[in-house]
């Protein structure tokens, strides 16, 4: 009984035709698969792969970031020194010229007032000379008159001073020494 | 079930009781209804693919519901399941545009997979994809996905274009090649996809029984019982061969789908 039954079920059946029942049952059981992990589990795991993913790689792109920043920063401190240091140059140039001029403007003053200081001391001396000539004129004068009272014996002085003598004297001595001096030269 | 049935009524025969060999054969894969309901029998392959679904959405379940940055073990497998689907087979085949199919693929990858695995469970022993209903069925959605996105990513004439004009052939071939195209894309390809999937499921589960039942039926207490433990080792290896098949056609399967979308994507040229 058995192999008929066999025999009949062997006719029955072609593999190749599907079974409609079997194809909906089979697509309901796909749909149902897809559904939920589509819909839940797979977003949700694609969620903490891409969490864990940032958590690894967020990392490393901070700490390029970081890096990246104080690399700016150190530029940006390199240009300001160098700015710096520029201005300074500029600011030293500029001292260094302003003090040249003021050495400058110093030095003429000093010319200045040395020639000033010059003149007045040639004007004192003059002065002092000329006063100096004047009271030795006098006390040569007087020394002479003296010496020649004691010669003679009697009191020339007021006579002498009265004549001019003296004065006329020693003008000629003047006079003469002033023509050998223009002669020696 | 009409293997059950079919073994059990023979179990007594055995080489030199003189019966002959039981060969198995279409009988295998035809099974008698567990219920009925308005005429339609509902089937061991039907509970088989149900328990599928259930056990792949129960394992991501598991594994996935709450998901944590530091994967648990679980969490770990279902993460190097989906990470091998989605990289080596999706991105592989279809490139950055095939994020958004990655969920359809996954789901149908680990659904095929567990279907064929069926085979080797003890109890259930049946590759629910031997069924050809069942390959149809995702041959099917392949083919409305294929169809559909060339259409609409193309319009109609670009999308036949796309389908049956392949670029940089001479002017004269193409009376040959067009038809050749049309055909091989429209009507081959999912045809094929099913058929494939089928077949080797269908094969697998055939060579298993057969040794299984030659096994049993070489078994006697004569020199029939060297016959019995070679044909045993060989049902073992070829159950471990399958295992590796049952793999494979589930990669095959979803890498196929994959190079189709990739396909439909492909830039007009």
């Amino acid at each position: 009984m058995a192999p008929e039954v066999l025999l009949a079920a062997e006719e029955k059946m072609n593999p190749l035709l599907p079974a409609w029942p079997e194809v909906i049952i089979g697509l309901l059981c796909f749909f149902i698969v897809f559904g939920i992990l589509g819909k839940k589990l797979l977003p949700s795991i694609e969620k903490v792969l891409g969490e864990r993913r940032d958590a690894i790689e967020g990392g490393m792109k901070r700490a390029e970031t970081a890096q990246a920043e104080a690399q700016a920063l150190l530029e940006q401190y390199r240009a300001e020194l160098a700015e710096a240091r520029h201005e300074a140059a500029r600011i030293t140039e500029h001292a260094r010229e302003q003090g040249a001029v003021l050495i400058n403007e110093m030095r003429e003053e000093g010319q200045r007032q040395r020639e000033a200081i010059v003149a007045a001391g040639h004007a004192q001396i003059e002065a002092d000379k000329k006063q100096a000539t004047a009271v030795l004129r006098q006390d040569v004068g007087s020394l002479a008159s003296q010496l020649a009272s004691r010669i003679v014996g009697e009191s020339l002085e007021d006579h002498a001073r009265q004549s001019g003598v003296i004065d006329r004297f020693l003008d000629e001595l003047e006079s003469k020494a002033t023509a050998a001096q223009g002669a020696s030269k | 079930m009409g293997a059950d049935v079919q073994l059990a009524s023979e179990a007594s025969c055995h080489l030199f009781s003189g019966c002959g060999f039981p060969a198995p054969g279409l009988g295998e894969f035809e099974f008698k209804p567990i219920f009925s309901v308005g005429g339609v029998d509902f089937t061991k392959p039907m509970l088989l693919s149900i328990i599928c679904a259930l056990l792949v959405v129960g394992f991501f379940w598991a594994a996935f519901a709450k998901p944590k940055l530091l994967p648990g073990k679980l969490q770990l497998v279902g993460e190097i399941g989906y990470d091998f689907v989605k990289r080596s087979i999706v991105l592989e085949t279809i490139g950055k545009k095939g994020e958004k199919y990655v969920p359809m693929l996954v789901s149908m990858f680990f659904f095929v997979w567990i279907m064929n695995i069926m085979s080797i469970i003890p109890f259930a022993q049946f590759p629910v994809m031997s069924r050809i209903a069942f390959p149809v069925g995702l041959a099917a959605i392949v083919w409305v996905t294929y169809m559909g996105l060339t259409f609409k990513k193309h319009g109609f004439v670009g999308g036949m274009k796309n389908l049956c004009w392949p670029s940089g052939i001479p002017g004269w071939v193409m009376v040959i090649l067009v038809p050749i195209e049309f055909f091989s894309n429209i009507f081959v390809r999912p045809f094929t996809l099913a058929v494939r999937a089928f077949a080797n499921m269908f094969a697998g589960h055939l060579l298993i029984v057969v040794f299984s039942v030659a096994s049993w039926y070489l078994l006697s207490p004569s020199i029939g019982a060297l016959y019995g433990s070679v044909s045993f080792v060989v049902a073992v290896g070829l159950t471990a061969f399958e295992l590796l098949v049952q793999f494979l056609q589930a990669y095959i399967f979803v890498m196929l789908a994959s190079s189709y979308i990739a396909g439909a994507l492909e830039e007009a040229h």
